[in-house]
């Protein structure tokens, strides 16, 4: 079990990653490594994306489910996976 | 309101009967009463007044004076402000004599105007009406003719003309032409009072949810869930610890961690999947192999990769085994599992006490994965568990090899269902390893004894008898049918039944024989490559190799590609990947390029993807590198104009029967 922290830190330590947030199903931040205000800022913000898009999916087809989500932006992408319970948040710059 | 003012308004009718009126009328009508009574004696009545001559004889004086003398003089009233009664100063002398109410209207007031009005109509239209207005018209001048003064009688008459006026016209509503009086009443309303009283709120929460599909769906799951429990009684099962948050993650984490090596190393996925070398066009026949990943693995560094296997049921995952084939450096070992879609890091990894040198996954479970050490012991692993130890490893007491194991394999399931593998061994055995619940029970299945003159050492000591296996493969279709290649350079065809005799033996190399492979498609023809610098292609009927190439360098490995009969890669000790094609050229590789930095590193095994056009080669440095072919080297036989090519394994051993029949009959007629 101590992988998953190990795999944590490793994407932590990633090249171009350059933040990670995990948030519970409330959308309240639990972990993260960016300042609290962003955190909370992204937490609230991609927490309703995310349930909206699962929400499209299983509409679509309720035996369907979301694996994950890529935001692409200019300067950076984010990438969440959401969980039952969880959901975990990365800010990767990808050309760097 | 219109009711109110009308009460307080005194209508006051005074009525007053003139007595002295009837007084004097008395008395007159006394007087004419005289006259009719026989008149001529006067009597006197009992009551008159006696009066002297000389007030007989009086004079009064009568004066004509405009008073009333019937009105009274002293009428009084009461004053409510001096609480007394007050005699009133000026008495009405009027005294009326005669009143006849007239019938007569003035011509431009409003009952003359709707009089002419009516009459105006046209006579179809409420003649009755008009008839009654005008019947009654004569009798209202008639009464008017009378002694009148009575409102009452008007006003019976205008009952009568106002109902008629109702009954007659429908059409224009006449309104009520004399006047009425209304007389109206109110109670007294009772003053209102409120009076209320409040509770406190019960507490309140809002509640709202979405009924989408997928949440129907989702409680219908959970009901059938449950209702399965119920049915099968399970046991609790403990829950996982809750504070441990992280510990949920790991599906997740590991989601992103692919989506973050995908964008790091995006370029490379992109490659993989779409990147065609279009240079391939001008290069003749020739072909070139692109590097995508690199996998290493920094707990590795040290070993060598010893062992290569894709999984055939996951086309991305392959597992590596480590160790190390200097024998002076014997150590640990690792199998690390990885997949291409993660390159830092290894999926699955297990160290071991001692080297690997050998591996093999298993067709149908893919999560068993049988080991060969270097120590001679062998061991499975079962990848759904999560402890780091095989689950079944062999022990000196059950007759692990005495060697290093350079082989395993994985057959079909035997008759009782249970899983068994082979293993090759330096100590000259091939043993049949059986999964029993929980043990691995071995079987000899043949011994390796050295073919050949067998000569007597100097001291009597018996020469050594067994042959060292150091490879062997198993037929793709012919189950009992393998090979083994052994130290001596030579290659046996053996079969399971038989334990003692081979089939048929071949000098393959001088040296060790490091692979031997059937081909994937032509059940005839196998491989075999040597640190004698050569790779042999043979086929099984035929003592002599059908081609020999030379690669310059030790082979370390040498395998099939699983697309075509006739292609096949060897690696090399100086870094070098041949790829040969025979069907295109038959004597010289298409493809011969360095893959690793350092021209030191020695190429020890490649492996083809089953599906994708990769390979992958281990080095002696821990580093597994995957390289992508270029169109060349996976070139299908070009298709004749209008005739569908017929694909499939038929045209591959078509292929190759082919490419043996040419050489066959120059050998025929060589013979």
């Amino acid at each position: 079990q101590a992988e998953v922290e190990e795999t944590l830190k490793r994407i932590q330590t990633h090249k171009g990653v350059i933040g990670t947030i995990v948030v519970n199903a409330e959308g309240i931040p639990i972990r993260t490594t960016l300042d609290n205000s962003t955190t909370v800022q992204y937490a609230g913000l991609l927490h309703q994306l995310t349930m909206k898009a699962r929400s499209t999916v299983r509409d679509i087809d309720p035996q369907n489910d979301l694996t994950f989500l890529r935001i692409r932006s200019k300067k950076h992408e984010i990438m969440v996976a959401p969980d039952k319970e969880y959901m975990l948040i990365v800010i990767q710059n990808p050309s760097e | 309101d219109r009711h109110l003012s009308r009460c307080d308004t005194k209508i006051n009718v005074i009525v007053h009967f003139c007595d002295r009126k009837d007084e004097d009328d008395g008395t007159e009508i006394g007087e004419g009463g005289d006259e009719w009574m026989h008149g001529k004696t006067l009597i006197k009545p009992p009551d008159q007044l006696d009066l002297t001559e000389a007030e007989l004889k009086e004079e009064f004086t009568r004066i004509l004076t405009a008073n009333n003398p019937h009105a009274p003089q002293n009428i009084v009233r009461y004053s409510f402000k001096e609480r007394s009664y007050k005699p009133i100063s000026s008495v009405d002398q009027l005294a009326v004599h005669f009143f006849l109410e007239g019938n007569l209207l003035h011509r431009d007031s409003d009952e003359a105007r709707r009089q002419k009005a009516k009459q105006g109509l046209p006579d179809e239209k409420a003649t009755v009406a008009l008839e009654c207005d005008v019947s009654f018209f004569p009798q209202l001048q008639a009464a008017g003719g009378e002694e009148a003064g009575d409102v009452e009688e008007g006003g019976g008459e205008d009952g009568a003309h106002s109902v008629d006026s109702k009954t007659g016209k429908k059409e224009q509503k006449l309104t009520n032409q004399f006047n009425f009086s209304e007389r109206a009443s109110q109670t007294l309303n009772n003053p209102l009072r409120e009076r209320g009283c409040q509770t406190e709120p019960p507490p309140r929460a809002s509640f709202s949810a979405t009924a989408n599909q997928w949440e129907i769906y989702d409680v219908y799951l959970e009901e059938m869930q449950k209702q399965e429990k119920n049915k099968e009684k399970a046991k609790a099962v403990p829950k996982k610890e809750d504070d441990k948050v992280i510990y949920v993650l790991a599906k997740v984490a590991k989601i992103i961690e692919r989506m973050v090596n995908q964008n790091t190393f995006d370029d490379i996925a992109q490659d993989f999947r779409y990147f065609e070398d279009a240079s391939d066009e001008f290069r003749e026949q020739e072909g070139t192999l692109l590097p995508l990943w690199k996998f290493q693995y920094d707990q590795a560094k040290r070993l060598s990769v010893t062992a290569l296997c894709w999984n055939q049921s996951y086309k991305d995952l392959f597992a590596v085994g480590l160790g190390s084939y200097d024998f002076t450096k014997q150590g640990r070992g690792m199998l690390v599992f990885y997949s291409l879609k993660n390159s830092t890091y290894p999926e699955y990894n297990y160290p071991t006490t001692s080297g690997i040198l050998c591996l093999d996954i298993h067709p149908d479970r893919p999560y068993l994965v049988a080991v060969g050490f270097y120590d001679g012991c062998v061991a499975v692993y079962n990848l759904k568990e999560e402890r780091p130890e095989p689950v079944y490893k062999s022990s000196s007491k059950s007759g692990k090899h005495t060697d290093p194991v350079w082989q395993v394999r994985w057959q079909k399931d035997d008759m009782d269902n249970h899983q068994n593998f082979f293993s090759v061994s330096s100590d000259g055995r091939v043993v049949s390893w059986t999964l029993v619940k929980s043990e691995l029970v071995f079987t000899d299945i043949i011994k390796l004894s050295l073919v050949g003159a067998v000569s007597e050492g100097p001291e009597g000591v018996p020469p050594p008898t067994m042959a060292c296996g150091t490879s062997f493969d198993f037929h793709k279709q012919i189950n009992y049918l393998f090979l083994v290649g052994t130290e001596e350079g030579k290659i046996h065809k053996c079969s399971k039944a038989y334990s003692s005799q081979f089939l048929e033996t071949y000098d393959a190399h001088n040296m060790a024989v490091d692979a031997v492979k059937w081909n994937q498609f032509h059940p005839k023809v196998f491989i075999s490559c040597s640190s004698d610098w050569t790779v042999k292609i043979w086929d099984h009927t035929i003592r002599t190799p059908v081609f020999i190439f030379d690669l310059n360098a030790a082979v370390g490995d040498v395998a099939w590609s699983p697309y075509s009969s006739t292609v096949f890669a060897a690696v090399t000790a100086d870094g070098k990947v041949h790829v040969f094609d025979l069907g295109i050229n038959k004597y010289e590789a298409i493809c011969q390029q360095p893959v690793v930095a350092k021209k030191k590193t020695k190429l020890t095994h490649i492996e083809f993807n089953p599906v994708y056009p990769i390979i992958i080669v281990g080095d002696d440095r821990g580093y597994v590198t995957s390289l992508k072919l270029s169109p060349n080297l996976r070139s299908k036989p070009k298709e004749k104009k209008g005739q569908e090519l017929p694909r499939g394994p038929e045209v591959e051993i078509a292929k190759m029967e082919k490419l043996l029949s040419l050489l066959r009959e120059p050998e025929n007629s060589k013979a």
